[in-house]
């Protein structure tokens, strides 16, 4: 794993690439998000105030500054997909993972989210976990999704 | 399944699959910048000026105008940005571009960097776009290592060097200055226009931003020349435009269409129509910002002039189609709930308006609001448009204004004393 260092030091410590370290070290970080010690290390590793770090880190809605889980699941809340159904699929997922939108797993596996638009609107409804969008989903396939990647992390943890 | 079809300019190689370089190269890719090294920059400036090439982000505000803008204003540096950073609800166009034919995206950035006089250059892609964010980074490298950016280009005394900037998650980064803020390590905020980007952009130098479709249709104009570019599209507006087509009708999908071509045409031709059974009650063109219209408008063509006088605002090409069993007013609060969401709070309309406005819309929707609601809520909306600070909170209450133009009677019907007065009409 990265030290925040290390990235700093990867982007030459350019102010001008703060959004890009901050998503960096949120990155590297195991509870994906921008901790308070995280924030204090960036400040004073490229000399600027907390609060410049905090400002810019507290706008973005990609950057989060409370523990996640593992994995993150974002719902997509706009028209198309809330004329998809996406109420439905919201609410089964709440219900698999036994939190609401904002929460995480008490297991830190899951943290569900809803967003604004994913740009997959010929998909509709549609959510993102992680890295993939997945699209055209019903109540079940989105609990599907989520039942196989929790066994896909306990063969982990068992292998 | 999404599907492209008309693929003359922009998917006009393989409209289904990644196009890798050797492949687009085949195809004619990397002809038209060739071409542009090996002239003066004001031919090719005066090609696409004769092409009448506007801009596909939604402003369509002239390409070589602001070409010759940035290239005007005397500066030792100059920069281009590629506005990736697609987030308008209902738009899907510019992640197909930079997922299936990245190269011909690049080729056009490092066209219009040349014409700017513009020696570095970043692309701003949205945080949502995982894979359009490695397929570019790995197409950077690889037109890198095949001496198509970097230094002396295809052998020419021309260094360009191009830079990946993810977004983080905000709708408003879009906006121009507000995008030059966030690549500047601020929040994504706007600041006051002029002076324009074209004059002081990144660290105050002269900036070319174009969005992703813009960039894509300059190779093929240098390529093919601007008489053949004008023979796609109208008089008015020449070329194709890409439109994402979503809702309810049958076939889902991106489709680059020429312009002239109805509404109805794209909704009908190639959405292959609404379900069996279900009629269209309104369509949303344009995405948040845009409007809502009624089908009896269905026939306007897909022109900047013929759409301005309809009240249509093309922006950035995305047609969301409502069919009779939806709630128009369900669908305008999703919209102000957006924008409250993604208003940056920079100014008092924007920021507190939007909230006012959702919080009617709140009662409206539960049944809780009087007539007089309705008017306070036109008020509200006039007043965010008319004092707000950027684009964003301008832009807000269009799907408002519309609806209440063409559904006052859903609005209406979901007021209280309407209510009472409809039911003693019906008792006495």
């Amino acid at each position: 794993m990265n030290s925040i260092k290390e990235i700093i030091r990867q982007y030459g410590g350019n102010t001008g690439l703060l959004l890009q370290i901050i998503l960096a070290v949120q990155d590297a970080a195991p509870l994906n998000y921008l901790s308070e010690e995280a924030v204090n290390e960036i400040a004073s590793e490229m000399n600027i105030s907390r609060s410049r770090v905090y400002s810019t880190a507290s706008f973005y809605s990609e950057v989060s500054l409370k523990p996640r889980g593992s994995h993150v699941i974002r719902v997509c809340s706009n028209a198309p997909c809330e004329n998809a159904q996406k109420a439905l699929i919201l609410t089964s997922i709440e219900k698999e993972l036994g939190i609401i939108a904002g929460q995480t797993t008490p297991d830190r596996l899951f943290t569900l989210e809803c967003v604004n638009c994913l740009g997959a609107c010929y998909m509709s409804p549609a959510i993102k976990i992680d890295e993939t969008i997945y699209g055209n989903l019903t109540p079940d396939s989105a609990v599907s999704i989520i039942r196989r990647l929790r066994k896909e992390h306990q063969n982990e943890q068992s292998a | 399944m999404s599907r492209v079809l008309n693929h003359e300019l922009i998917f006009n190689i393989c409209p289904d699959r990644y196009v890798d370089l050797p492949t687009y190269c085949c195809h004619g890719g990397y002809t038209a910048l060739k071409k542009v090294l090996e002239q003066a920059p004001e031919t090719a400036i005066k090609e696409i000026e004769e092409a009448g090439l506007r801009g596909r982000g939604g402003a369509a505000f002239p390409t070589a105008n602001k070409i010759k803008m940035v290239r005007s204003n005397p500066s030792d540096l100059r920069y281009i940005i590629c506005n990736a950073d697609e987030g308008e609800p209902g738009t899907f166009k510019d992640r197909f571009i930079m997922t299936h034919i990245p190269f011909q995206l690049l080729e056009g950035i490092t066209i219009a960097a040349f014409l700017a006089g513009a020696g570095h250059g970043y692309i701003y892609i949205r945080h949502e776009y995982p894979e359009a964010q490695r397929i570019m980074r790995e197409s950077i490298i690889e037109a890198q290592k095949s001496g198509l950016l970097g230094s002396n280009i295809m052998g020419s005394s021309y260094n360009f060097t191009l830079e990946l900037f993810s977004g983080a998650g905000s709708y408003l980064c879009g906006e121009e200055t507000a995008l030059i803020s966030s690549i500047e390590g601020k929040k994504g905020r706007p600041r006051l226009k002029p002076p324009y980007p074209t004059e002081a952009g990144l660290w105050n130098k002269p900036t070319l931003i174009n969005n992703v479709e813009t960039l894509s249709n300059i190779p093929k104009i240098i390529q093919n020349g601007a008489k053949w570019y004008r023979s796609l599209g109208t008089q008015d507006s020449p070329g194709t435009k890409l439109i994402s087509l979503s809702g309810d009708v049958n076939r889902r999908g991106l489709y680059e269409v020429p312009f002239g071509i109805s509404f109805n045409q794209i909704i009908n031709k190639y959405g292959e129509g609404t379900k069996p059974g279900r009629a269209i009650k309104a369509v949303n063109i344009g995405g948040a910002s845009g409007v809502l219209i009624p089908p009896d408008l269905l026939d306007t063509p897909l022109e900047y002039l013929a759409c301005a006088k309809t009240g249509i605002t093309i922006g950035s090409g995305a047609v969301f189609v409502l069919d009779d069993t939806r709630s128009i007013l369900a669908n305008v609060h999703n919209r102000l709930r957006f924008f409250l969401h993604e208003s940056c709070g920079k100014c008092t309309p924007c920021r507190e308006g939007l909230r006012q406005t959702n919080i009617i819309m709140d009662r409206l929707l539960s049944r809780k609001a009087v007539k007089t609601d309705i008017d306070t809520l036109t008020r509200y909306t006039r007043a965010i448009q008319d004092a707000s600070f950027c684009g964003l909170g301008q832009a807000a209450g269009n799907s408002l204004h519309s609806s209440l133009m063409y559904y006052a009677e859903e609005y209406l019907a979901a007021c209280q004393d309407n209510q009472l007065s409809h039911n003693k009409e019906v008792t006495a």
